[in-house]
């Protein structure tokens, strides 16, 4: 009966906390032809936190993210929440088509996947995996991640800043030729102001002036914008 | 994308293997005598195995509003790919992602075995294609075709590994559209060979970022680029094809 007893408080304590670690290889790459993407961070978590949510206001910490390229705020929010980080892959900005890789060592019970990093140029679009369950199985697994907008900015596709709050796109040295100047805005209000798949650039072809500082033939995207390898070893 | 059904094959070639070792274990016990006899060997003919064909039907679907497909070609290799995100273009696949035309696609060196439709396919409407090889049980199956109204996008699968695909099995799937990156996407009159302008095809002369990416979809003249010659009726959006793949032999 004693013996009986401590089995079953054994599988108790296995179904309340799975109990393992894993080794990942990560690779992702940027699979779109003119958008780029800022320090990306992945993170392995427990299931029972987030990153984001689709149909949720986004946090200060992701609003930082998407509207600036700022992964700092989301690291200090995984970490004292025991997560395990890879931060910027890429070590700056992931260009199109690029490919950027690094290994993440998980502790017990962070069992689930997340990566976000902004996109440029956008007001507050970034690419996301939320809470992606990691397999036990040791083995190569690919997923295809799309963009999406904080909701926290509205999309006017001019130049700004990548400040919280502060209106318009920030425009960092590598897109500083490729992004327009003297748009008048596209947008000038949001109704979402949840997380949500992005609705894409609009752009336009006029350069120095139009509605749009993006380039609407190469600044343009549709989904999935971005290819996940993880090899669990 | 899902991946193969996994499924036992048929081990074929084991039971051939057995075959052989059976006649070779008599051949001997043939020269197993007391006497060392030189023998003159009746000449046995070498068994020819009988080939086995792997035969798959490949039906496709056109799932775009306004984009006819170039003739589908499919084919069969044993490594390599015919495109990689990030990577140039090859020159036969940027023939085949600006003009439609895949026949270099269908005569580079790689390719075991190729089919391809006779006509363009058009929105809405499937075909189905056959394609055998024998005695290549490892063989990886890619599809490509051109969304013709436009400058050079194209769609299809790269690659998909057919080893564990059972007789009866079918693998379905949906393909991206890509972007080969050899020509802008002016969408300017001239620059289309597909109905939407009925321009040019193939020009040597690559003008655009020169890699692989996904498509960033058409702009049109609605989405404001002065001079398309597309509009909003030949908008796309991922996936443009469903594929089945079924081994049949």
């Amino acid at each position: 009966m004693k013996s009986y007893l401590s089995c079953t408080a054994g599988l108790a304590m296995l179904m309340a906390a799975p109990v393992y670690s894993a080794q990942l290889s990560i690779q992702v790459q940027n699979l779109t032809q003119g958008i780029y993407f800022t320090p990306l961070l992945i993170t392995a978590h427990t299931p029972d936190i987030s990153l984001f949510n689709s149909g949720e206001a986004a946090s200060s910490e992701l609003q930082a993210m998407a509207e600036g390229g700022d992964i700092s705020a989301l690291v200090s929010l995984a970490s004292g929440l025991n997560a395990n980080n890879l931060e910027n892959p890429a070590g700056g900005l992931l260009a199109p088509g690029q490919s950027a890789s690094g290994s993440l060592a998980t502790d017990d019970a962070n069992s689930r996947l997340s990566l976000v990093g902004m996109i440029l140029p956008s007001n507050d679009g970034f690419v996301g995996l939320n809470s992606w369950t990691i397999p036990t199985e040791p083995g190569t697994y690919s997923v295809y991640l799309n963009a999406y907008d904080a909701g926290t900015e509205v999309n006017d596709e001019i130049r700004g800043g990548g400040a919280p709050g502060e209106a318009g796109m920030p425009v960092p040295p590598p897109l500083e030729a490729l992004v327009g100047t003297g748009g008048t805005g596209v947008a000038s209000s949001e109704s979402n102001s949840t997380v949500h798949i992005h609705r894409g650039n609009l752009g336009d072809d006029n350069l120095s002036g139009g509605s749009s500082d993006i380039q609407n033939q190469v600044q343009r995207w549709l989904n999935p914008v971005a290819k996940v390898t993880i090899v669990v070893n | 994308m899902s991946t193969l059904n996994t499924c036992p094959t048929i081990p074929r070639q084991l039971s051939m293997l057995a075959v052989v070792i059976g006649l070779t274990l008599g051949l001997s016990a043939c020269g197993d005598d007391d006497d060392p006899v030189t023998m003159t060997p009746t000449p046995t003919p070498t068994p020819t195995p009988t080939p086995v064909t792997y035969r798959y039907e490949v039906s496709v679907t056109n799932l775009t509003h306004e984009q006819p497909l170039s003739p589908i070609a499919v084919v069969l290799h044993e490594s390599g790919q015919l495109w990689q995100v990030g990577e140039s273009a090859s020159e036969a696949l940027e023939m085949l992602a600006e003009g439609g035309d895949n026949s270099a696609l269908l005569a580079l060196d790689m390719v075991v075995a190729s089919s391809s439709g006779e006509a363009p396919l058009a929105p809405g409407a499937s075909q189905t294609l056959q394609i055998s090889i024998d005695d290549k049980d490892m063989a990886l199956m890619s599809i490509v075709t051109m969304l013709v109204n436009t400058n050079d996008a194209f769609t299809g699968l790269n690659g998909i590994p057919l080893s564990e695909l059972a007789v009866g099995q079918s693998w379905t799937g949906t393909s991206f559209v890509y972007d080969a990156g050899t020509e802008a996407n002016s969408e300017a009159q001239g620059t289309i060979p597909g109905p939407a302008d009925g321009g040019s095809g193939f020009e040597m002369t690559r003008d655009d970022v020169d890699f692989v990416a996904m498509h960033p979809g058409v702009v049109g003249s609605d989405d404001g680029l002065t001079g398309s010659v597309l509009s909003h009726v030949h908008d796309f959006d991922n996936p443009a094809m469903s594929i089945r793949i079924t081994r049949t032999e």
